[in-house]
């Protein structure tokens, strides 16, 4: 399973033949994302919560993503020191990765490693990413269930969470709720949530944990149980991975319709024909509707290889 | 300083030799780089001049030694009264080495004795437990129980000797062994004198021999401090420390300013305990870091004294003179030694010991040369000890008092020191304290970013460490280094095996229950934790009682 | 796509000098590498486990403790028992000239002491980590 993972990293022509060979094995994993923002204590509430599930009897694989540099694309994966005692546990997988380039998202990479761990029986898939950008909302188009994570005494942070999280989040947990000000934290999600109610007709629970007490943990374990079951009952379930299936479709059409276009149009074409428009020669539309054009004319032309 | 009236005519005198004799030889001759720092940054001007310290006032920012701020000294007379205690960091292997090791210290002129435990024991493991396997008596002795501490101080009166014990997160167990030690030896326990280490926050920060999560690690902190209050005032309830936090790469800024954050966040918590600051102040220590930049140093010890006396007068209301002082240990810095060209370091040791003796420390461990490749050996630990003793009796410098107050430029670095401290102070408090920013991981990530930066500067040739980046030479490995058997674990643990079976292990379960309920509670722990030791109860099996309670510690540090 | 080299760091046994552990983490990620950092007190079958599942090219081990002696070929052997002996292990820390034949005779790959530049580090792995 470990070399599996690299091969989604590295080389996806080896992942795509393995799920091809068992997709009737996937979907039944319970796919579950966890984020919030740096310092809210995920990396330790991940681990009680897989301990706790896997005191369940579940089994699972735990995705870890962390942002890469921008720079050297190198990273630092640092999670894994906050669950060492889980980590050994035979049920359970816990695999690194960093976002390699993907703007602080999730990669491709990472939804195969899911698939993957679906396809190897993974009872529950839990991905953990910093919420910092891109990756929070990354994770619906992958989760079943998302997890959002605040902490009291961020303050404005409350408001800062409203923009992006709010319509993410399946579940609140207020985490280190033994601080300060964690009622404060509760009462205004508690708040923006009665002025937004979800539309599913699923109450988005707020939960106090102390992760680092395995407080709350329990608790959140059946609510999350709940979710998926409300999920399954009300169809939504079925409907979302409908959703997910459709997005995956049109944006691996999508992907290799750029490759076919590049293919027959040739490379090193964009730079010039940028520079054109940023002097004012073309217009950008002109220019697309060329580039559109010749495209097409090449495509009929060659009867349209989509594969090589 | 200088009459402020001098100043005008002093700049422009300054000007003047700038844009005359400096220019014309600088435009021949350039400086050997384009701009001087010291390892922590600070910019090192050409010249110092009566300008750089004209804010200061002399009564205000110096006064005189034993005197409020205490920058010049925390005694009248310093060290033409007594010299500082000379006290080498040792133990290794089992209590009966170790002992004959301090022996043979004291036997030297060595005037106080500095215990190091080995890891097990700094994190509560007996020498039988399974992550215990392959450390036992490594870097330090090794001591499971009362009998081994009775074995540790046999034949050293505990009345006579002052003794430093390097122990953090079961400091309350070991201080209880120490005391059941003297009162096996008749010794009442207001004759003890000596120092535990119990600086958890550091740990956390640096040095990572913790066990328990902050708040009860906090409440056995306090704890101490009450219990010593009325029980062993002569102690030294804690030794709030910078090394660590300069070994771990920080700047003399950050030891200085990390280091009195911890010592806040400390008599915080012993106020909002209910303990009358000037009822503990006066035991708390200090424990520096002397490193490479032997002026900078100097003014960091300076800086030190001034902001600790000011914060605790003004933020804590200390009254007693004594809570206001800031007594310290000093040990050069380790992380400074070369494996290669061992020998070296005798000299890089003899000036940073110069340098702590300038700052006024009140005992000092001088390193020992072979420290980058083993424990040191007796031959290299004597030397170590005879290059402190060159600089009390042959050197003159002990003569006098704080000798380079005045400099222009070490009053200089003194002032720029102690704001540079007090900036990153405010960020803390900022943050929530010290506890807090330890737990989001600051002070651990300002740290690194220094460390990577100092490891950078070496592998850039901006910085030179003669025999490593420049002046090597081929060398034969090193010989003679002090190995310690392997067979101390085996030994440790027969040892224990016979412990456990020829002790009343009824009354032994009973203590440790009352423990357990004492530690769910809020009463104070030294009581019944001393009554468990003189069960002779394990270091491991009452901490184990306290994890039960306490939960661990897991890091969060981020790279 | 581009293979990136993958590194566990650790720091077995109970030392909790983690300065020489930290900064080649960061050495390394400055080099393009992803480095898993496990922080202190790791067990080798924790070590060992997390490199598996990582799929680690390399586990760089750091001890200061003078624990090495047990610790270090403890990793080999369970890397052994685990059929994952092609993961490179090197270790650095204060470690005695006289032990690092019996070191590398146990299987660790390389010992870097104090004073070892970083470069020397990314340069022993990128010639000795091939896929």
């Amino acid at each position: 399973m470990a070399r599996a993972i690299s091969a989604a990293e590295n080389d996806p022509p080896v992942v795509q033949a393995f799920l091809r060979e068992h997709s009737q094995r996937l979907g039944r994993a319970r796919i579950v994302g966890i984020t919030g923002p740096p310092g809210a204590g995920k990396s330790t509430l991940t681990g009680c919560l897989a301990a706790e599930l896997v005191n369940r009897g579940f089994s699972l694989g735990l995705l870890l993503v962390d942002p890469s540099s921008p720079f050297t694309g190198g990273a630092i994966l640092g999670d894994r020191l906050r669950l060492p005692d889980i980590a050994q546990h035979p049920q359970v997988f816990v695999r690194s990765m960093s976002s390699r380039g993907s703007m602080g998202g999730l990669s491709k990479a990472t939804s195969d490693a899911v698939k993957l761990l679906d396809a190897f029986g993974m009872d529950f898939v839990l991905i953990e990413t910093v919420g910092t950008g891109q990756a929070e909302t990354d994770i619906v188009s992958v989760a079943d269930s998302v997890i959002v994570v605040a902490v009291p005494g961020l303050g404005d942070d409350i408001q800062a969470l409203k923009a992006g999280i709010l319509e993410i989040a399946d579940l609140f947990v207020v985490n280190k709720a033994d601080r300060e000000g964690a009622e404060k934290t509760e009462r205004e999600l508690l708040h923006m949530l009665k002025m937004q109610p979800s539309s599913s007709g699923w109450t988005i629970p707020v939960i106090r944990t102390v992760a680092t007490k395995n407080e709350g943990i329990g608790e959140l374990a059946n609510k999350l149980l709940a979710h998926y079951e409300f999920l399954r009952e009300s169809g939504l379930l079925l409907r979302q991975r409908v959703a997910r299936a459709e997005q995956e479709l049109k944006d691996l059409l999508r992907s290799r319709m750029m490759q076919e276009f590049e293919r027959l149009m040739g490379p090193a074409l964009y730079r010039d024909l940028a520079q054109e428009i940023v002097a004012g020669e073309q217009s950008l539309y002109d220019t697309a509707d060329k580039l559109w054009q010749q495209f097409l004319v090449r495509i009929t032309q060659k009867g349209g290889s989509a594969s090589d | 300083m200088s009459p402020k009236d001098d100043l005008p005519q002093i700049r422009d005198a300054r000007v003047n030799w700038e844009e005359g004799t400096l220019q014309k030889v600088l435009s021949r001759f350039p400086e050997r780089k384009p701009e001087f720092k010291t390892p922590s940054g600070t910019e090192v001007k050409r010249v110092y001049t009566p300008e750089d310290v004209a804010e200061l006032d002399y009564n205000r920012d110096l006064g005189f030694p034993g005197l409020y701020p205490f920058t010049r000294g925390v005694q009248p007379t310093m060290y033409r009264g007594r010299f500082w205690t000379m006290r080498q960091y040792a133990g290794f292997a089992t209590a009966e080495e170790s002992n004959e090791r301090y022996k043979y210290l004291l036997a030297q002129g060595q005037t106080g004795l500095s215990v190091a435990f080995d890891l097990p024991t700094q994190i509560g493991y007996d020498s039988d437990h399974s992550l215990a396997a392959g450390e036992v008596g490594k870097v330090g002795v090794a001591i499971d129980s009362l009998a081994d501490m009775e074995i540790l101080f046999d034949g050293i009166p505990l009345d006579k000797v002052s003794t430093s014990m390097t122990i953090n997160a079961p400091a309350a167990v070991l201080l209880a062994m120490y005391m059941g030690v003297a009162e096996k030896q008749g010794v009442p326990f207001h004759k003890l004198n000596g120092t535990i280490q119990n600086d958890i926050l550091k740990e956390y920060v640096a040095r990572g021999t913790y066990i328990f999560p902050p708040a009860p690690s906090m409440r056995l902190i306090t704890n101490i401090f009450e219990f010593c209050s009325q029980h062993v005032p002569e102690w030294n309830t804690i030794s709030i420390s910078g090394y660590h936090i300069r070994e771990a790469g920080s700047t003399a800024a950050q030891e200085i300013a990390f280091t009195l954050s911890n010592g806040i966040a400390y008599v915080q918590a012993a106020v909002d305990a209910g303990l009358n600051v000037d009822d503990f102040a006066p035991r708390l220590s200090f424990f520096f870091n002397s490193h490479l930049d032997f002026f900078e140093e100097i003014a960091k010890f300076r800086a030190a004294r001034r902001l600790w006396a000011r914060i605790m007068k003004e933020r804590f209301g200390a009254k007693k003179d004594k809570s206001l002082m800031l007594r310290f240990h000093t040990q050069t810095g380790g992380s400074t030694l070369t494996a290669q060209q061992p020998d070296n370091n005798i000299v890089r040791v003899a000036l940073q010991a110069l340098a702590a003796v300038l700052g006024g420390t009140q005992s000092l461990h001088t390193n020992s040369r072979d420290e980058a490749l083993a424990l040191p050996t007796e031959e290299s630990v004597r030397i170590a000890l005879r290059t402190q003793q060159i600089i009390a009796y042959e050197s003159g410098v002990a003569d006098t008092i704080d000798p380079l107050a005045g400099s222009y430029y070490v009053e200089s670095l003194t002032n720029s020191l102690e704001k540079q401290a007090e900036e990153y102070i405010a960020k803390i408090d900022e943050l929530g304290g010290a506890v807090k920013a330890i737990e989001n991981g600051y002070m651990q990530r300002e740290i690194q970013d220094a460390a990577y930066e100092y490891q950078r500067a070496i592998e850039k040739q901006e910085r030179i460490v003669v025999g490593v980046n420049r002046f090597q030479i081929d060398e034969e490995p090193p010989k003679g280094l002090l190995q310690v058997d392997p067979a101390v674990g085996e030994l440790q643990k027969k040892k224990l095996a016979v412990l456990r079976q020829s002790r009343d292990n009824i009354a032994v379960a009973t203590v440790l229950d009352e423990l357990e309920q004492v530690a769910k509670g809020n009463d104070n722990l030294m009581p019944v934790i001393l009554k468990a030791v003189k069960s002779y109860a394990t270091l491991g099996e009452i901490c184990d009682r306290m994890r039960r309670v306490f939960g661990e510690y897991v890091a969060q540090d981020l790279l | 796509m581009e293979r990136k080299i993958r590194v566990l760091v650790a720091k077995p046994g109970l030392d909790g000098h983690d300065r020489g552990a930290k900064v080649i983490a960061r050495a390394l990620r400055d080099a393009g590498m992803e480095v898993i950092y496990t922080g202190l007190r790791q067990t080798p079958e924790q070590i060992v486990t997390a490199a598996i599942q990582e799929d680690v090219d390399a586990i760089g081990l750091s001890c200061l403790s003078g624990a090495h002696n047990h610790l270090f070929p403890r990793v080999v052997e369970l890397l052994k028992e685990h059929n994952a002996e092609d993961i490179l292990v090197f270790g650095g820390g204060v470690i005695p000239d006289a032990d690092i034949p019996g070191l590398k005779a146990a299987g660790i790959k390389e010992i870097f002491t104090p004073g070892t530049s970083t470069q020397d580090v990314i340069a022993f792995l990128e010639a000795h980590v091939r896929r």
